[in-house]
């Protein structure tokens, strides 16, 4: 019996010991895969700074067949693309978590709240193909642009899918602010309006950086929604009405040439270079994100 | 690590060789146990074995040639998707998997063994030959099917009609709007198949530059570089402004195909199989399919009979039969 005991005792030990080391060879596995896939991109992209010239590299015209690998139309209808689409979401992400948060009756929040988790899950494709084939002769009727594959379009679509991750990072930012300030300002004597915007909004805003964050963080990656409703023109987003015209995304033409490409090439090594600034891009925005968490952090709480 | 579960296995050998009958919970629990860490070492090894079988697989295909796969230009796959199922029909111990992708994926996937027929609606490039040439490959031609190029318009457009140094001068961005080439005033919105499409090539060497080696004219930066042949005739169909091309064999009836000129002086003439065959029609090409090295077995077979009674099926599908 007590030698039965016993085994039963170590046998409730390596179990621990087991489970315990696999939780933590899958949690460092985690950074490992990080930074594994970081120096691939490392070792495959960063031949082409050498092998094409910087004019080249950061030129106008990205047109590989003939070795111009110029990526500054691409950076900008990137950066052209992401901004326009928080532009977009930020208010009506923004003014959806407060209603949600502070005026949507009980019954009216637990229908909204899984609505919105519901958004994040249509699948990228399925929103390009609507995009594609609802939005963008919209706005080539409406807004007389020659195309409706615009960067507006992809930047409505965009602003669609950062939607979720606004709301509901911008939501718990709401969540967060003490009830004695709302307590506070009603007391006061404003109304609730003015209690929202001028007290508990203002409370959160770093929570809200942080939501705005995360949101260009999934624009500037999208891929698929984007290659499909922007139009793909490599052309240069300076004039005033590059809005209505197509752009040509850094993600989309990884995806659009990746297939093809030779691998060694220098096209190969180009492609995989637009794949370190996009990371570095992603990188740092995360990095903005992460750090007003921690500035809310040090604070204790005290806003 | 491996000290414990050894312990506890001579355990387990222990007690069932003392012939003591454990409880029904403490078996079911040490049984879990052994088929969770049984799961994780047969998915190590699931995975190593996958690996091998499929090199295992790719060579096998080599020697006793069962599947012939069959991979690249997206013109073709239609017409390569017809070929196969009525061979397959016809030899039933034969399989062929056919594949898209674009003509350069097709090539690449010759180079590196994943293919044994690459599709192309373009030839080799040199360097492409000298690669394959580097990896001991040499790649051997055959013109399978002719295919002429459509230009197309909106059904609304009036615009009937163009020469090819007209089309050369829309996409490289000298004509901008549909007034200079009599129709309405609209801008022009330049659709073109991505870069890694054969046809795209095709455009550029023959249209754009017009047969020119030495011309140095490029699309222009402004052209709308669709992902596939639907893009293409999605944007055609839904916008007044837009032109594209793409294979006839891909033009569906809700687009308008334009009658092309060689020269200003020369007549205009709608793509067909007519015109295709007499040289009338100036934008066509050959499309192609290559092996690596002298085709053998299924494969060569298989060619010989979609170069005879194969031929059969071309037409159907909007190409244009070898004669």
């Amino acid at each position: 019996m007590l030698a039965r005991k016993r085994a039963e005792a170590a046998q409730g030990d390596w179990r621990e010991f087991v489970i315990e080391a696999l939780i933590r060879v899958l949690g460092f596995s985690t950074i490992g895969f990080v930074l594994l896939i970081f120096l691939f991109l490392l070792r495959e992209g960063i031949p082409v700074f050498y092998e094409v010239p910087l004019s080249n590299l950061f030129g106008t015209r990205w047109y590989p067949p003939f070795d111009l690998f110029g990526t500054m139309p691409l950076l900008l209808g990137s950066a052209l693309v992401t901004v326009t689409s928080i532009l977009i979401a930020l208010p009506l992400g923004v003014a959806t978590a407060v209603f949600v948060r502070e005026v949507a009756p009980e019954w009216a929040r637990e229908i909204l709240k899984p609505m919105i988790e519901v958004l994040a899950g249509i699948p990228s494709v399925v929103l390009g193909f609507f995009g594609m084939q609802v939005v963008a002769p919209l706005i080539r009727e409406t807004l007389g642009a020659p195309t409706g594959l615009t960067v507006f379009t992809g930047a409505l679509i965009l602003a669609y899918m950062a939607l979720p991750t606004i709301i509901s990072v911008a939501e718990d930012a709401l969540d967060a602010v003490p009830k004695s300030f709302r307590d506070a300002g009603l007391a006061m004597g404003a109304t609730q309006w003015q209690t929202i915007w001028r007290v508990v909004v203002p409370a959160a805003r770093s929570g809200i950086t942080t939501a705005v964050m995360l949101g260009m963080g999934r624009a500037i990656g999208e891929t698929m929604a984007v290659m499909m409703v922007t139009g793909n023109a490599a052309r240069m987003p300076l004039s005033l009405d590059s809005l209505l015209r197509p752009a040509r995304t850094m993600t989309a033409t990884i995806a659009a040439e990746m297939g093809e490409v030779a691998s060694g090439s220098i096209h190969y090594h180009a492609l995989f270079g637009i794949g370190i600034i996009l990371f570095l891009l992603t990188f740092l925005i995360n990095l903005v994100a992460a750090s007003t968490i921690f500035k809310k952090q040090r604070r204790g709480g005290l806003r | 690590m491996i000290r414990i579960p050894l312990q506890s296995w001579f355990s387990i050998l222990r007690l069932s060789s003392e012939g003591r009958i454990a409880a029904a919970g403490d078996v079911l629990r040490r049984l879990t146990h052994w088929a969770l860490l049984a799961g994780v070492l047969g998915i190590l090894l699931f995975g190593s074995a996958c690996r091998q079988e499929i090199s295992g697989a790719a060579s096998s295909t080599k020697t006793a040639e069962k599947t012939i796969e069959n991979k690249g230009s997206d013109t073709l796959v239609n017409l390569a998707l017809a070929w196969a199922e009525e061979y397959m029909r016809e030899h039933p111990e034969v399989r062929i998997s056919v594949t898209g992708g674009g003509s350069g994926t097709g090539i690449a996937s010759l180079m590196n063994g994943t293919a044994d027929i690459a599709n192309a609606s373009r030839d080799m490039k040199a360097e492409e030959v000298r690669e394959a040439k580097a990896n001991g490959i040499t790649p051997m031609e055959f013109v399978v099917a002719r295919d002429a190029i459509a230009v197309v318009v909106n059904p609304s457009n009036p615009v009937s009609r163009l020469t090819m140094q007209q089309i050369s001068d829309i996409y490289t961005g000298k004509i901008i709007n549909w007034r200079e080439l009599g129709g309405e005033n609209r801008p022009i919105v330049l659709l073109s198949r991505e870069s890694n499409s054969g046809t795209y090539v095709y455009v550029l060497e023959n249209v754009i530059r017009m047969g020119d080696p030495r011309s140095k004219l490029l699309f222009s930066p402004d052209t709308l570089l669709m992902p596939s042949s639907e893009g293409i005739s999605t944007e055609v169909r839904q916008n007044p402004n837009a032109i594209g091309y793409d294979g006839l064999g891909y033009v569906t009836p809700d687009q308008k195909v334009l009658g092309v000129a060689r020269d200003a002086g020369r007549p205009y003439v709608l793509p067909s199989i007519a015109t295709v065959n007499d040289g009338s029609y100036p934008i066509s090409r050959p499309l192609y399919m290559y092996t690596a090295g002298e085709p053998g077995g299924q494969v060569k077979t298989f060619l010989d009979w979609l170069l005879g009674p194969g031929q059969k099926q071309v037409s159907r599908l909007g190409f244009v039969p070898l004669n």
